[in-house]
């Protein structure tokens, strides 16, 4: 191992270490202090933030190309970190009050993020693979951490066996990829390709089994049934990590992998991409509408979420505007993940014991009883719709520009019918809120408060800075081809 | 010698037995046997492309996949274990509180 290596993953090994003390140290400290484990596991995440951010600017490829620093992974890496936080926060107060509160989860928590650190900088099938399932093993445990709820149970059995079983398709789609090229790494893909010695057929069959693989992990529709249980019976900390962290780290490995790798299939898979985008976008916001349970509605609009972020996907193998396509999916990811980390903390805010409060009529009369909470959640509501001046509105605006430069504009068209199919569900809160009478309850918790304040002002503010924000982003992925 | 092509229609084969099993079976015990059979059925297919192409990487990834089923068997496992404890069941039909 060389020193360039080392620094490159520099993060991870930090990370994988701070979590496994950790662990330890949650068993063999006899007198408990309260709230050390999550203490420590900010410090580490906070720490690993800070080398993560010291790595930017490079871009290196380390263990002979298998793994890359570069722009795009340590902006992920920021993402993935800065989530992590905002796991942390939400979940302390809320596992001491369903009486939860057990140490495994911020050790959990760290290794899944280590996966996702992995992921975003995987520059080979097989390392994908294996921090695909370093982010969701630790997550499938999350998912079960309220047993013996069985709803909590259910999800998380849920998650696991639809989980594996994606995880069954991306590794038998390394292995026909491999076959076809004699090689997992991307570039000796990309290589392959272009000397002519690959098997084309059945690289696109490999391919396509990826892409099953990672379209369960990102829920996109057909592949999204076990998204509305998951998120409904996991706890609720878990299932806004759930929905911010596996789905940035499932996109973050679609952009490497296609948009980096296999321009050569693009003539094959972007009627396929399009098709899976669209048909995400229509059957997410159409399903939404119908749920009456909170954490069951964002679920559905977290699946219609990725098919505007598949959006950016369509325009691959057109060489002019891929690195565009990157830098506004990952912006929107950015967007996405503060939108939806700040409605997640309201719904937090308000669920009560055994699943008490997450009904769409218990935010009957937030608006009067606590005017700051339901100011917060217009604004994720408007964020996620995508009205001016929001977050929402300039991440749409640039992944629209990038499909329109690619010429897909039915995608387009579509894109904003749908968005607008999605205002008459997210303003039905915002309508339950302000113009109805009831009597709602929330918890008192400081860093729950925080997050949705700091959320809700971040959302306005950021997109009053989105051209500085989107012209950073897009230095990002500049190396990273 | 055997062609490299059986190898891979075989492992073709069992991936897709292990794919229909996972979508036809009910019981979590039995489902979890049939992905498990399309992670072998991963292995058999990198074994015999790595001697197509004589390349040895392709069996080391072998070794990798090995791994992390043993990883998924731990947590899998223990999650069934945890649910036939509530429920005295681990049928995915009787899985259904979670609806909206």
């Amino acid at each position: 191992m060389t020193l360039i290596d080392f620094t490159s993953i520099l993060p991870l090994i930090f990370l994988v270490g701070w979590a496994s003390v950790l662990l330890l140290l949650d068993i063999f400290l006899t007198r408990k202090v309260e709230g050390l484990t999550a203490i420590l596991a900010g410090v580490g995440l906070v720490t690993t933030l800070a080398i993560a951010g010291t790595n930017f600017g490079i871009s290196t490829s380390a263990f002979n190309g298998m793994i890359k620093a570069d722009g795009f992974s340590s902006y992920l890496q920021i993402l993935f970190t800065g989530s992590g936080l905002v796991g942390i926060a939400l979940a302390y107060g809320y596992l001491k009050r369903m009486g939860i509160d057990r140490g495994e989860y911020y050790p959990l928590l760290l290794y899944s993020i280590c996966g996702m650190i992995l992921l975003a900088q995987a520059a080979d099938l097989i390392v994908v693979f294996l921090a695909l399932e370093l982010l969701s093993i630790p997550l499938y445990v999350l998912a079960g951490f309220a047993r013996p709820d069985p709803a909590s149970e259910e999800a998380a059995l849920k998650y696991f066996l639809l989980g594996a079983f994606a995880g069954g398709f991306v590794v038998y789609g390394v292995a026909l990829s491999f076959g076809a090229t004699g090689t997992t790494s991307l570039t000796g893909i990309v290589a392959g390709v272009a000397s002519g010695s690959a098997d084309i057929g059945l690289l696109l069959v490999g391919s396509g089994l990826i892409l099953i693989g990672l379209g369960f992990k990102v829920a996109l529709v057909p592949f999204h049934m076990w998204t509305p249980d998951v998120y409904h019976g996991a706890p609720t900390p878990v299932t806004a990590f759930m929905a911010v962290g596996a789905k940035a780290a499932g996109f973050a490995a679609l952009l490497r992998i296609f948009l980096a790798a296999l321009p050569v299939l693009a003539g094959d898979l972007v009627p396929v991409f399009w098709i899976l985008s669209a048909l995400t976008m229509f059957a997410g916001n159409l399903i939404a509408i119908v749920q009456e349970n909170i954490k069951r509605m964002l679920a559905y609009s977290s699946i219609a979420h990725a098919g505007y972020i598949m959006m950016a996907m369509v325009v691959f193998g057109q060489e002019l505007i891929t690195s565009d396509a990157v830098a506004s999916s990952l912006f929107y990811l950015l967007t996405y993940a503060v939108t939806n980390f700040g409605a997640w903390s309201v719904v937090i805010a308000l669920e009560g014991a055994e699943g008490q409060g997450l009904k769409l009529e218990d935010y009957k009369g937030l608006g009067k009883k606590y005017p700051l909470f339901a100011a917060a959640m217009l604004v994720f509501m408007l964020s996620f719709i995508g009205v001016p001046p929001t977050l929402g509105f300039m991440g749409k605006f640039y992944l629209f520009r990038t499909v329109l430069e690619g010429g897909f504009v039915w995608l387009a068209v579509i894109g904003v019918l749908t968005s607008l199919l999605s205002a008459y569900y997210y303003l039905r809160v915002v309508v339950n809120m302000y113009m109805h009478e009831g009597d709602p309850e929330i918890y008192r918790d400081r860093l729950i408060q925080l997050v949705s304040v700091v959320g809700a002002a971040a959302v306005v503010l950021l997109s009053i800075f989105s051209t500085p924000l989107f012209r950073w982003v897009s230095r990002a992925v500049l190396k990273m081809f | 010698m055997v062609p490299i092509s059986y190898y891979i229609i075989l492992s073709a084969i069992l991936f897709t037995i292990g794919a229909v099993c996972v979508l036809i079976r009910r019981n979590a015990i039995i489902i979890f046997m049939g992905i498990e059979l399309m992670l072998n059925a991963a292995n058999l297919a990198f074994v015999a492309f790595a001697n197509q192409h004589q390349v040895i990487s392709g069996q080391i990834f072998v070794f990798f996949v090995i791994a992390v089923a043993a990883a998924e068997v731990a947590v899998g496992l223990a999650l069934i274990v945890t649910i036939f404890r509530t429920r005295k069941s681990i049928d995915v039909d009787q899985l259904n509180s979670l609806k909206g």
